[in-house]
C-alpha cells in the first residue's frame, strides 16, 4: 500500500477570520474557567472576570460571525461553511444569554452561567472543526 | 442540534416572559404576602421621565396648604428644623463605586436618566421665614464644601453633619447663618470605601449623648464580596463626647433615615431592602431598631426567608434573623422618616411619615410620594395613608421625587425633593402661629430629625 501526502491544503479560514476565532474561542474558555473558578470558591471576583471576559467573547464572536457570513458566497464555500456558521451564530446567541445571566448579583448566576458557559465553548469547538473540514478532507490518504 | 435550538428558543422565552409587566400585590403592615423569589434574564426597570412643576404642586390632604419654599438647590436630601424655626437643608449626592460588570456601565446612565441632572452641592443651605409668613424669604448657604451631606442633628449648640465619609460638628448659635470660617471639627470617620450606597442617616438619642448613624451595604446583594462589607449594613451609636463608636445594630441592608421616638426614646429606621428577586421582593420597611439586633442582610430577609443568592450559607445568622415591625411595599425606596406630633392634626397626631423616593426596578412604579403610618401605642397600627402625592404620573411624567421629610414644630411638614431641587412645605391650614419676634433661645432640643416638644403655641387646632 502506499501513502501519498495531498500536498495541497485548501485554504479554509482567511487568517482574520482564523485570528477573530482564536480570539474569541480563547476569551470562551477564559468565561468557562473563571465561572468554573467561581463556583469552586465563592470568590466573587472570578465572576467578574467571567463577564468581562464572555463580553470580549462577543465581539470577537460577532466579528467572526460576519467572516463566517462572508464564506457562504459560492466562490469561497466549503463543505463546512454553512454548519460553522449556524452553529457559530448559536454560540453567540448562547454567549449572549449567558452575558444576561452573568448581570445578575452574586450566586443569582450559578447554576445558569456555569451551564451557558460549557455549551457556548462545546458549540463554539464544533463550529470551528466545521470550519476546518476542508482540510480534514484533503488530508493523508 | 435541535437540542442547542431547544435550549436557545426556551431561553429567548425567559427573556420575552422578562418583559411582561407583572403587577403584584402591595405589601403593608406586620404580615407582608412575600411571593417566591424570581429573576428573569432581563431588568425590569421603568425610569422615572423628569419634567417641570410648573405651576403644579404636591396634592396635599384637606386642611393643609402646599407651599415650595425654596427652589433651585442642589440635590437637596435631608432636612433639619432648628429651634429658631430655621431649616438646614442637606445638599449633595454622593457614592464612589466604580462600575465592577459590564451591567453596571449599561445600567448607570438608564438610572441616572431618572434623576436631577444638577452637581452636587456639597453644602447646607439656611431657610427662613423670619415675619412667619410661609414665606421663607431668605435662602443663603450655612456651610459648604462638604462631602455629599446626609444626616443632620442638633444637640445643645452643636450642629452634627453626617458627610458620606464622617461625621462632623459645627458650632451653632441661634440666629445664625452662616457657619464659623473654617473646617468643622471631625467627630468619627465612618465605613465609606466605595460606598454603593453612601447616605449616612443620622439622629441624635432623646438625651443628646448619643448619634445614630446608618451606614448601607456596599451591594445590592454581596456582590462586591464579603470583605467589602465590614461594617456596612449597620446602625453605629457615636458618643457625642469622645466620638467613639460602637456597632448598635446589623443586617439592615440600606438604613436611610433614623429617627427617635418621642416619649419612649426608642431608635427607629426606614430600611431599603434588596433588588433583583421579583417586582414583590423584599419589602422596604419601617422597623424599630433593638440594640444589637440583626435584620438579615444579606443572608436572610424579612426574618428568615434564606436569601439564595449569597454564598457561603450562613444558618446561624438567618436563624438569628428579626423581622421587621412594618412593611412599607417592595421598590417604593422610603428615605425619609419623622414622627409627628398633634401639632399635625388629630389625624396625623401618632404616627410617622415617610418619604417614599419611588422604584426604577419595577415595571408597575410605586413610591413617589410622601405616606403617614398611624401608629397606636406606640406601635405601627393600620395602612398607610397617603400624605403628599402628584409627584408623578401615570404615563411616567415624574416632577419630583420625595427625600427626607421632617415636621416642622410649627405644624408643617418639611419635604425634600431631588428631582426638582425644591424643598416642600405642607403646613396645616390655621394651625401654627407665627414664632413672635426675635427667635427663641436654643433649646437642649436633641431629636435631630425629629423634635419631641411641641411648642405651647402650637397645640391649639
Amino acid at each position: 500500500m502506499v501513502a501519498t501526502v495531498e500536498g495541497r491544503y485548501a485554504p479554509a479560514f482567511h487568517p482574520v477570520h482564523a485570528l477573530l476565532l482564536g480570539g474569541a474561542l480563547s476569551l470562551i474558555l477564559g468565561t468557562l474557567l473563571a465561572d468554573i473558578a467561581y463556583a469552586r470558591t465563592y470568590e466573587i471576583q472570578w465572576i467578574n472576570f467571567a463577564a468581562w471576559l464572555n463580553v470580549g467573547g462577543l465581539v470577537f464572536a460577532a466579528a467572526a460571525l460576519v467572516c463566517a457570513l462572508l464564506g457562504l458566497v459560492p466562490s469561497r464555500r466549503t463543505r463546512g461553511s454553512a454548519l460553522h456558521c449556524l452553529l457559530w451564530a448559536v454560540a453567540w446567541i448562547l454567549a449572549l444569554l449567558n452575558a444576561l445571566v452573568h448581570a445578575r448579583d452574586a450566586w443569582a448566576a450559578m447554576p445558569m452561567a456555569l451551564v451557558l458557559s460549557v455549551l457556548v465553548f462545546a458549540v463554539a469547538l464544533v463550529s470551528i472543526f466545521f470550519a476546518a473540514w476542508p482540510l480534514r478532507a484533503g488530508g493523508v490518504r | 442540534m435541535n437540542r442547542l435550538k431547544l435550549v436557545a428558543a426556551a431561553c429567548a422565552t425567559v427573556v420575552l416572559a422578562a418583559c411582561n409587566p407583572e403587577p403584584g400585590p402591595l405589601q403593608h403592615g406586620a404580615n407582608p404576602e412575600l411571593p417566591e423569589p424570581k429573576r428573569g434574564l432581563l431588568p425590569s426597570m421603568k425610569i422615572a421621565d423628569p419634567s417641570e412643576w410648573g405651576d403644579q404642586v404636591p396634592v396635599v390632604p384637606e386642611g393643609f396648604e402646599v407651599r415650595a419654599i425654596a427652589r433651585d438647590l442642589r440635590i437637596p436630601r435631608q432636612t433639619l428644623v432648628l429651634p429658631n424655626g430655621d431649616i438646614l437643608v442637606a445638599e449633595g449626592r454622593g457614592g464612589n463605586a466604580p462600575a465592577l460588570k459590564p451591567k453596571d456601565v449599561i445600567a448607570g446612565p438608564i438610572k441616572a436618566a431618572g434623576t436631577t441632572q444638577v452637581p452636587s452641592g456639597n453644602r447646607l443651605t439656611l431657610l427662613r421665614d423670619a415675619d412667619g409668613d410661609g414665606e421663607y424669604e431668605l435662602q443663603t448657604v450655612f456651610a459648604e464644601d462638604l462631602d455629599a451631606p446626609y444626616g443632620l442633628a442638633l444637640v445643645g449648640n452643636n450642629l452634627y453633619v453626617a458627610n458620606q465619609d464622617a461625621v462632623v460638628r459645627f458650632d451653632y448659635q441661634p440666629g445664625m447663618t452662616q457657619a464659623r470660617a473654617g473646617k468643622p471639627q471631625v467627630l468619627t470617620k465612618l465605613p465609606s470605601e466605595i460606598n454603593h450606597h453612601w447616605t449616612k442617616a443620622m439622629t441624635a438619642s432623646a438625651d443628646g449623648r448619643f448619634l445614630y448613624v446608618g451606614i448601607g451595604s456596599n451591594s445590592n446583594i454581596t456582590e462586591r464580596g464579603m470583605t467589602a462589607e465590614q461594617d456596612r449594613a449597620v446602625v453605629w451609636e457615636i458618643d457625642t463626647q469622645t466620638g467613639m463608636h460602637r456597632e448598635y445594630a446589623g443586617g439592615l441592608r440600606n438604613p436611610t433615615a433614623l429617627a427617635i421616638q418621642p416619649g419612649s426614646g426608642q431608635l427607629w429606621a426606614v430600611v431599603n431592602e434588596r433588588d433583583e428577586i421579583g417586582p414583590d421582593l423584599v419589602p422596604d420597611y419601617l422597623t424599630s431598631v433593638r440594640e444589637g439586633g440583626f435584620y438579615g442582610w444579606p443572608w436572610a430577609y424579612w426574618g428568615q426567608h434564606v436569601d439564595t443568592r449569597v454564598k457561603p450559607e450562613n444558618p446561624e445568622k438567618v436563624a438569628a434573623s428579626i423581622t421587621p415591625d412594618y412593611a412599607l411595599g417592595a421598590h417604593v425606596a422610603a428615605l425619609g422618616l419623622d414622627f409627628s406630633s398633634p401639632v399635625m392634626g388629630p389625624e396625623y397626631a401618632e404616627g410617622v411619615f415617610v418619604g417614599m423616593h419611588g422604584s426604577w426596578n419595577r415595571s408597575e412604579p410605586v413610591g413617589y410620594k410622601v405616606v403617614f403610618v398611624p401608629f397606636r401605642n406606640g406601635r405601627p397600627a393600620g395602612d398607610p395613608i397617603d400624605f403628599a402625592t402628584g409627584f408623578r404620573d401615570d404615563d411616567g411624567t415624574t416632577r419630583g421625587r420625595p427625600v427626607g421629610v421632617t415636621v416642622d414644630p410649627r405644624g408643617a411638614l418639611v419635604i425634600a425633593d431631588d428631582l426638582a431641587n425644591i424643598v416642600w412645605r405642607v403646613a396645616r391650614i390655621g394651625a401654627a402661629a407665627p414664632p413672635p419676634g426675635p427667635p427663641p433661645p436654643a433649646t437642649d432640643q436633641a431629636g435631630g430629625e425629629d423634635t419631641e416638644t411641641v411648642p405651647e403655641a402650637a397645640t391649639g387646632p
